[in-house]
């Protein structure tokens, strides 16, 4: 090889190694409107669906019993909305990182192609996170109009509930991603996790109802939730609620660690799957 | 008409090309499959709902405290809720197998095609995995209730009969569920069934009484199969028994029927022509 | 000059040598191929070559780089066609190719010139919207192969390119990789047909249980591993033993398979006539050239396919 050749072939790969991921991103963003149209329709009606039932249904009862202002010093509807904003954003996680990783690996082996080419295996993974990323951002955007539309977000500080729901779908998403592709055969893992994992996870997490009122031994489920300190860090930004500050400062920790450590085993278990 | 095509519109329009009566095999094949499958997968599904109860009726129950009933009386809203749970369980089951898991065997196991090369014909298989949908759904209910019976959710004798009923609302949507699953091609296109069933799921007196809305938004309620699911066996478990149970039975009669005959169509479209 | 150069390679999973010191080279232009039969370790030795697989032992370089250094650098310069088609069924057929070619930082407009001369040469322009799972067997390997050339790869690595096929679209795919031999693309091929190996290698290895068992071009394999021809005769499934007995000196050398005694000899015919003058009368009797499957039976034993 003469050191001309040499030279041409590093470069062949400069703009793979700087911009693999995006473009593994931008495959998915093209499969994603493919299905634009359920997407979309499930964007728009899901909050307006948790309005009714839970901000105007639930609410009556809630608030016949506790008085209007009685649930955290506000109305039933404010209390919810930043949690319904979080778990609709760890359901788009818990989709995104659970049969299409199956499927990518093994019924319809598109990361083993990607993988064909400069993409390298961190790549592949950092490519998924970012798209899960951005449409989760996306769709609980839409749902933080919807809800604010209808006074369930009144502070100012309110829109930073999207960023926070994406924090949390990435802390429930990323370790998730990471046992997703270690699996080789379905064996229905993914309908156990989802009943004994993600629904406990979800159910235990003071979304619709102040964590303290679950019995004491249910409570430390909650502690471990993702998705309970996204919805207490998303009622600090969604009405001010008061919290201590030492607490916030938790909960945000433990979305972030949980994001990164999901994150890089994700990355280690793709290596093993796709370097082999 | 030729006596020709007089002919092909008979044979066509019987459903001897259709089934072999040996529903039993099929049946037989899927409790093989599931000695063999992992038991975890068949013992989680009997949480699902317990999960929900502890959560809905417990935490948010203690939140909400009693509400009134059919009859005019406070019950708890855990005992509210329970039945709800019931019957919306045996949805979410009769619809997952009837529609990811058969969607799964249609495109991706092509367990039919092998199953259609042998004697057995569309509706063979159609019966036979709806039966053994009924089959789960009332190992989940039995397993359900002696929970509901064990937190003092049953409140009257009636609550006996709820299993029956469970089963009742899982045939009614399995039956739709297959016809409507043949229709689909790719797991996205699946997401719809989600779109129409998270709706129904959350305002078909599930949580709250329907009283809540206003008079023209009640009678739409009224109009889906849930909400009828749902009062029929909550009638059960809390004793309000009256001949309005028998419209809601009536309601799934229709339903299975109309059900079966949709999903044989379908069949015969997919496999036969 | 080699682009690809192999010495004593080793890759391990657990206590399982899947290649067991290979050594070859490839010079840039030619057609090589890797011949066994499934299991041996072709597909393997064309990961490790396809720099997504680490090796355990031994020495590699593609394109005068290491892989294991390397990947994306080597990576950008293959084209890989792999045994299991693993298109984007959720995309249609020139989709495929767009998103594909934007693995490589290809500008997009690049991109879909070269997606239209692709899917002219896959013989695929008509079917640029369908859907990749409306396409047959053979349309979908040979968009497979449109996909592998995005990049304009200098080496193409095919793993098992034709398996599973039918005899027409094999024959059509053929076809399609001569041509790009003609404007010198290096190929590297795993096949276990020895007819396609025929076909398209100038050179290449036997391999058996990860090891190289023979080198060469397939009609020097043949001329020094083989006769110039083989009678093949049947006695029926119970006497060809008994046979083979009384023509043990008869041509070069006997191979006696479950089914048929395969007769070694430079002349064919007069082997038969010898057979026949012995008293014995085949149920059938046949008389053909030597293959690469004369040559992998001789040096293993066995058939290539079981």
């Amino acid at each position: 090889m003469s050191s001309e050749d040499r030279l041409e072939l590093r470069r062949a790969a400069v703009r793979p190694r700087a911009f693999g991921a995006w473009y593994v991103t931008e495959h998915h963003v093209r499969i994603w409107r493919r299905y634009l149209g359920v997407n979309v329709a499930t964007a728009i009606g899901t909050p307006f669906m948790f309005l009714l039932a839970f901000g105007i249904g639930l609410g009556l009862l809630v608030n016949a019993n506790a008085g209007p202002g009685g649930v955290d010093g506000v109305s039933y509807l404010v209390f919810i909305a930043p949690a319904l904003i979080a778990t609709s954003a760890v359901t788009i996680a818990s989709d995104e990182f659970s049969y299409p990783v199956m499927q990518g690996l093994k019924w319809n082996p598109i990361y083993i192609g990607m993988h064909a080419t400069p993409i390298t295996a961190r790549q592949v993974v950092d490519g998924l996170v970012l798209f899960v990323a951005l449409r989760v951002t996306a769709t609980t955007f839409v749902y933080f109009l919807i809800m604010a539309a209808f006074g369930g977000v009144p502070a100012a500080s309110g829109v930073l509930t999207v960023p926070v729901a994406t924090f949390t779908a990435l802390a429930f998403g990323t370790p998730l991603f990471a046992y997703a592709a270690t699996l080789r055969e379905d064996r229905g893992q993914f309908a156990v996790v989802q009943r004994v994992l993600v629904l406990p996870l979800t159910l235990f997490s003071g979304t619709l109802f102040p964590l303290e009122q679950l019995p004491a031994f249910l409570q430390p489920i909650g502690w471990l939730s993702p998705l309970w300190h996204g919805a207490e860090l998303g009622r600090v930004v969604g009405y001010g609620a008061e919290r201590p500050l030492w607490l916030t400062a938790v909960h945000l920790a433990f979305l972030v660690v949980l994001a990164l450590a999901g994150w890089r085993l994700a990355v280690r278990v793709m290596r093993g799957r796709l370097d082999a | 008409m030729s006596a020709v095509t007089e002919q092909r519109a008979m044979r066509r329009g019987g459903v001897r090309a259709l089934y072999a009566g040996n529903a039993r095999a099929v049946v037989g094949r899927g409790l093989v499959a599931t000695r063999s499958s992992n038991w975890v997968v068949i013992a989680s599904g009997f949480f699902e709902p317990v999960f929900y109860l502890l959560s809905l009726g417990v935490g948010l129950g203690a939140f909400i405290g009693t509400v009134t009933d059919a009859a005019g009386r406070e019950i708890p809203y855990a005992a509210f809720i329970a039945p709800a749970l019931l019957a919306v369980s045996a949805m979410n089951g009769a619809i997952y197998d009837s529609t990811w898991n058969v969607f799964f065997k249609m495109n991706f196991g092509k367990l039919y095609e092998g199953m259609l090369a042998t004697s057995l014909g569309p509706l063979d298989i159609a019966l036979g995995e709806i039966l053994l949908a009924l089959f789960r759904g009332a190992v989940y209910g039995i397993g359900f209730q002696i929970v509901m019976q064990l937190m003092g959710l049953n409140l009257s004798w009636w609550a006996l009969l709820a299993v029956p009923a469970v089963m009742l609302i899982a045939f009614g949507f399995a039956a739709i569920g297959m016809g409507v699953t043949s229709y689909f091609t790719t797991f996205q296109q699946m997401e719809w069934i989600m779109f129409v069933l998270t709706p129904m799921f959350m305002l078909s007196a599930t949580f709250f009484p329907i009283t809540v809305y206003p008079e023209p938004v009640q009678w739409l309620v009224m109009a889906l199969p849930l909400w009828h699911g749902v009062e029929l066996v909550r009638g059960l478990t809390t004793g309000v028994v009256g001949p309005e149970l028998l419209v809601h039975v009536l309601y799934y009669g229709v339903m299975i029927a109309a059900g079966l005959a949709f999903t044989t169509r379908r069949l015969r479209a997919l496999f036969l022509d | 000059m080699t682009v690809i150069s192999a010495t004593d390679l080793v890759k391990r999973y657990g206590e399982v040598a899947a290649v067991d010191g290979v050594s070859f080279e490839v010079a840039p232009g030619e057609s090589f191929g890797l011949l066994g039969p499934n299991g041996a370790g072709k597909s393997t030795t064309m990961r490790m070559v396809g720099a997504v697989s680490t090796r355990t032992a031994g020495e590699l370089t593609v394109l005068g780089l290491d892989p294991d250094e390397f990947g994306p650098e080597i990576r950008a310069r293959l084209g890989v066609v792999p045994q299991q088609d693993n298109l984007d069924n959720e995309l249609r057929v020139r989709e495929n190719l767009l998103t594909y070619g934007r693995y490589f930082g290809l500008p997009r407009r690049l991109i879909a010139e070269r997606a239209d001369e692709l899917l002219e040469f896959a013989q695929l322009a008509d079917r640029g919207d369908a859907k990749v799972d409306e396409l047959s067997g053979g349309m979908k390997r040979r968009l497979t192969i449109a996909r592998a050339l995005i990049n304009e790869p200098r080496i193409l690595l095919l793993d098992e390119p034709t398996t599973g096929l039918d005899p027409q679209a094999r024959h059509i795919l053929w076809d399609r990789l001569f041509r790009l031999k003609e404007q010198g693309t290096t190929l590297l091929l795993t096949t276990h047909y020895m007819d396609e190996a025929e076909q398209l290698c100038d050179r290449l290895v036997v391999v058996d249980h990860g090891r190289i068992m023979a080198e060469g071009s397939p009609a020097a394999l043949i001329r020094q591993y083989s006769t110039r021809e083989v009678l093949e005769v049947r006695f029926g499934s119970e006497r060809n033993a008994a046979a083979a007995a009384a023509l043990a000196d008869v041509g070069d050398r006997l191979e006696v398979l479950p089914d048929r005694v395969l007769v070694y000899a430079d002349d064919g015919e007069a082997a038969l006539v010898e057979v026949t003058a012995r008293g014995l009368q085949p149920l059938t009797s046949l008389v053909r050239r030597s293959s690469l499957e004369d040559v992998f039976l001789r040096l293993t034993g066995r058939s290539l396919i079981e």
